[in-house]
C-alpha cells in the first residue's frame, strides 16, 4: 500500500543519457547513447563514423604501392602491425616471397608494436578505472619503443616501415643493441605494473566479473585476439596460419577462463612477455641476407639503385644534337625550365639550371638525351665529345634507368596482378585483422576490404554492457581495446 | 579468474578446401554456380535464394563446424559479371582449423539478401555496413540503418558509379551547411550579455 503510494508520487522513468563523441574514456570519437535505469544498463547503442576516411574506396583507386600508407592511419596505436598485415596479404596475392631477414625484422618489430600496443591499452584502462600512476609507468616503456622505432624509420608512430617484399631498409646493429637492453629490462617493469593494480582491492571489483562472456558467444559474435583469448578459446592467427617468422620461433598463448574483464587483462600481461621472448629468439636467430625480394615483376628496385641516385654529384644530362628531332617532350617535361630550343630543331640543356632529375631522360623517345657520368661542370664541347649513344651507355647506367622506368611504371600503374581474390588475416595486437582483396588484372586492386578487428569490438559493446552499472561501460570500452580510426576506417 | 598459457600447435588444417566445396555441392547440388580456386584459397558461388540454409549447414554439421565468421562483406561488379553484386562469407573452423568462402550473388534489380544474425551475433555490424556501402538490403536484420555514413545520406559510397569524391562536389551535404550556419548564428550572440 504505502509503495504504491510511493510509485504514485515519484514516478519513475528510465533515462537518456548520451555519453561521447568527445569523452576522455571513449578512446576517440566513440558516441553511446545509453537507456539508464537507476544506474543500470538496459540498452546501449553505439554510433560509430565520426572517423570514417573511405580508405577502402581511396585504396580501389590507388595502386598496390600507393595505398601501404593509408594502413598507418587505421590503427596508429600499432601502426607497424597494420602496415605487416597489408603487406602479406599484397605477397599472398602476387605470389612473392619476402627474404628471411625481412620475416624475421617483421616479426620482431610487430611484436615491439604488440607490446607497445598493450602498454597504451593497460595505460588508459587503468587512467579509465581510476588508477593514475600505471599510466606513467607504462609511457615510459612506450617511449623507449618509440624511439627504437624512429631509430630504424625515423617515424615514431606513423611508420610504414614494412614494404611489400620486404622491409623499406635493413637494421643498425646499434637499433638490434639497445633492443636487447630493453628485452633484458622490460620482464621487471611488467612486475612492476603488476606490483600496482594485480592484487589491487579497487582494481579487483571493478574488473573481476564485469563484462563477462563465454566462449561459444564470444565466438560467435566474432571477436578474435586477447579479447577471446580471455574467454578461453585458443585462436591465435599466429599459430593457426603462421606468417612471417612466426613458425620459427617458440611462444606459448595465454588463455583465460572466466572471459571477464580480469581474465583479458592477464592474457594481455602474459601476452608481452610472450612478445618479449619473441623479439629475443628473433635477434638471436636473425639471419643475415638481403631485406627485400627481388622480383623484377613485383617489387619497387633498391632506391640506391635508380638513375637520379646512382651518382647523383658528377653527372650530366645532354641532347646529342643529330638525334634530337625537337619535337619539344623534353622542354615541356623539363621540371627546372633548363631546357631551350626552337620546334624540329635541336634543343639544349643549360647545365647550370639542370637539376639531374633525369625528367627528360625518361621522355625522350629518339634517343637523344644521354647521361655523361662524370660530365658535370664540364664545357658543351666537351660534353659533346664525352657523349655516347644511349643505346650503347655502360651497363649500370642503363640498368638505372630501366629501374627507374620500373618506380614510376609501380607506382603510377602498378604492376601486373594475377585475377584473384584473397583474404589474408594477421594477428595484430587487437585482433584479427583482415584484408580481402579481389583483383582484376590491373594494378590497383578492384576491391580492397579491411575487416577492422575493433568494428567488430565495437559491436559488441551492448552485449558486454547490458546489466551492469554506467561506471562499468568504461571498464567494457577499455577491455575490448578499440581504436576508432581502426574501427571506421 | 585463472589464466593458463597452452602451447598451441602449427597443426595442419582440417578439411581440404575443395572436399569442403565438394559437400557444399553435395548438399545443395541446384544452389552451388561456380567453384574457383586462387592460391589455395577455394570460393563457393552460389545462389543468394538458400543461403542461410547453405551457411547454417556449414555452421551446425559436426565435421565442417564453421563457428568463426571471419568476414562479411560485399563486391560491386558493375559490367564485369552478369550479377552485379556478390556477397561474400570468410568462414574458418577454430575447432578443425579449415576454411571457405561462400559468394552469394545478388542481382542489381533485386538487391536482398537474407539476414545470417540468427547464426554469427556478430554479423549485424557487417550487414548494416554492406548495406550503408552497397545498398544491399538484409531481410530479417534487427537494426538495419547506416553505419559508417550520416544517417541522411545520399547513395552508396563504395558502388563503382559512385565517383571518389563524392557525388556533388558544388554542394556540402546538407548536415554539414546547417553546422556552418549554426556556428555563424552563435559567433553573433554576445555572451557577455
Amino acid at each position: 500500500m504505502i509503495q504504491k503510494e510511493a510509485e504514485r508520487i515519484f514516478e519513475t522513468r528510465e533515462l537518456n543519457v548520451n555519453m561521447g563523441p568527445q569523452h576522455p574514456a571513449t578512446h576517440g570519437v566513440l558516441r553511446l547513447v545509453l537507456d539508464i535505469d537507476g544506474e543500470t544498463i538496459v540498452k546501449v547503442t553505439p554510433y560509430v563514423g565520426y572517423l570514417h576516411r573511405g580508405i577502402e574506396k581511396l585504396g580501389e583507386n590507388l595502386s598496390y604501392f600507393q595505398a601501404l600508407p593509408l594502413t598507418d592511419r587505421m590503427d596508429y596505436v600499432s601502426a607497424m602491425s597494420n602496415n605487416i598485415g597489408y603487406c602479406v596479404a599484397v605477397e599472398k596475392l602476387f605470389g612473392i616471397d619476402p627474404p628471411m631477414r625481412a620475416k624475421f625484422i617483421r616479426t620482431i618489430v610487430g611484436e615491439m608494436s604488440r607490446i607497445a600496443n598493450h602498454l597504451l591499452w593497460l595505460a588508459t584502462h587503468a587512467l579509465d578505472i581510476g588508477a593514475m600512476t600505471v599510466f606513467l609507468y607504462c609511457f615510459r616503456e612506450r617511449e623507449w619503443i618509440l624511439d627504437l622505432f624512429e631509430m630504424i624509420c625515423g617515424a615514431r608512430l606513423t611508420v610504414t616501415y614494412p614494404r611489400v617484399g620486404g622491409v623499406r631498409n635493413d637494421v643498425p646493429q646499434a637499433f638490434l643493441d639497445s633492443l636487447w637492453k630493453f628485452t633484458e629490462e622490460f620482464p621487471s617493469r611488467i612486475l612492476e605494473y603488476e606490483t600496482l593494480i594485480d592484487q589491487n582491492r579497487i582494481w579487483l571489483q571493478r574488473t573481476v566479473g564485469i563484462g563477462v562472456i563465454s566462449a561459444e558467444e564470444a565466438v560467435n559474435w566474432g571477436m578474435t585476439g586477447p579479447t577471446l583469448r580471455g574467454s578461453g578459446v585458443p585462436y591465435d592467427v599466429r599459430k593457426h596460419m603462421p606468417y612471417d617468422a612466426y613458425d620459427q620461433v617458440e611462444f606459448d598463448v595465454p588463455i583465460g577462463t572466466a572471459g571477464d574483464t580480469y581474465d583479458r587483462y592477464r592474457c594481455r600481461m602474459l601476452e608481452m612477455r610472450q612478445s618479449n621472448s619473441i623479439i629475443r629468439q628473433c635477434i638471436e636467430k636473425l639471419p643475415p641476407g638481403p631485406v627485400m625480394a627481388d622480383d623484377p615483376k613485383f617489387v619497387l628496385p633498391p632506391k640506391d639503385k635508380m638513375l637520379p641516385i646512382t651518382q647523383p654529384t658528377d653527372m650530366a644530362y645532354f641532347i646529342i644534337e643529330k638525334a634530337c628531332k625537337g619535337c619539344g617532350m623534353c622542354l615541356r617535361a623539363c621540371p627546372a625550365k633548363a631546357i631551350s630550343g626552337e620546334k624540329k630543331k635541336a634543343h639544349k640543356i643549360d647545365q647550370s639550371q639542370c637539376l639531374q632529375c633525369s625528367t627528360c631522360f625518361t621522355t625522350c623517345k629518339f634517343k637523344a638525351l644521354t647521361v655523361v657520368p662524370g660530365g658535370k661542370g664540364l664545357s658543351d664541347e666537351k660534353l659533346a665529345e664525352l657523349a655516347v649513344a644511349p643505346d650503347k651507355l655502360p651497363d649500370d647506367i642503363k640498368e638505372a634507368q630501366q629501374n627507374l622506368t620500373r618506380q614510376f611504371d609501380f607506382i603510377k600503374k602498378g604492376p601486373k596482378v594475377p585475377e584473384g581474390e584473397i583474404y589474408v588475416a594477421t594477428e595484430v595486437p587487437k585482433g584479427e585483422l583482415g584484408f580481402y582483396f579481389v583483383s582484376d588484372g590491373s594494378g590497383k586492386p578492384y576491391r580492397m576490404r579491411v575487416r577492422a578487428p575493433s568494428f567488430v569490438h565495437a559491436g559488441c559493446l551492448p552485449r558486454l554492457c547490458v546489466g551492469h552499472l554506467v561506471a562499468d561501460v568504461i571498464a567494457a570500452i577499455g577491455t575490448i581495446d578499440i581504436v576508432l580510426g581502426e574501427c571506421d576506417r | 579468474m585463472a589464466v593458463t598459457q597452452v602451447r598451441l600447435t602449427f597443426a595442419p588444417s582440417g578439411l581440404a578446401p575443395l572436399a569442403i566445396a565438394e559437400k557444399i555441392r553435395e548438399a545443395f547440388p541446384d544452389q552451388v554456380v561456380e567453384v574457383v580456386e586462387f592460391r589455395d584459397q577455394v570460393s563457393v558461388i552460389v545462389k543468394k535464394g538458400q543461403i542461410v540454409a547453405i551457411l547454417r549447414y556449414l555452421h551446425d554439421d559436426p565435421f565442417l563446424s564453421f563457428d568463426h565468421l571471419q568476414d562479411l562483406t560485399a563486391v560491386d561488379y558493375a559490367k564485369k559479371k552478369d550479377v552485379r553484386f556478390e556477397v561474400v562469407y570468410s568462414l574458418y573452423s577454430i575447432k578443425y582449423r579449415h576454411r571457405i568462402r561462400i559468394r552469394a550473388q545478388v542481382p542489381e534489380n533485386d538487391p536482398k539478401i537474407d539476414s545470417v544474425v540468427p547464426i554469427w551475433a556478430g554479423a549485424n555490424w557487417h550487414e548494416r555496413e554492406c548495406y550503408d556501402m552497397f545498398g544491399i538490403t538484409f531481410t530479417g536484420h534487427p537494426d538495419l540503418r547506416r553505419i559508417l555514413m550520416p544517417e541522411d545520406w545520399e547513395g552508396y559510397p563504395l558502388r563503382k558509379d559512385y565517383p571518389l569524391k563524392g557525388p556533388d562536389f558544388e554542394h556540402d551535404w546538407p548536415g554539414f551547411t546547417d553546422m556552418v550556419k549554426r556556428s555563424r548564428e552563435l559567433r553573433e550572440f554576445e555572451w557577455e550579455g
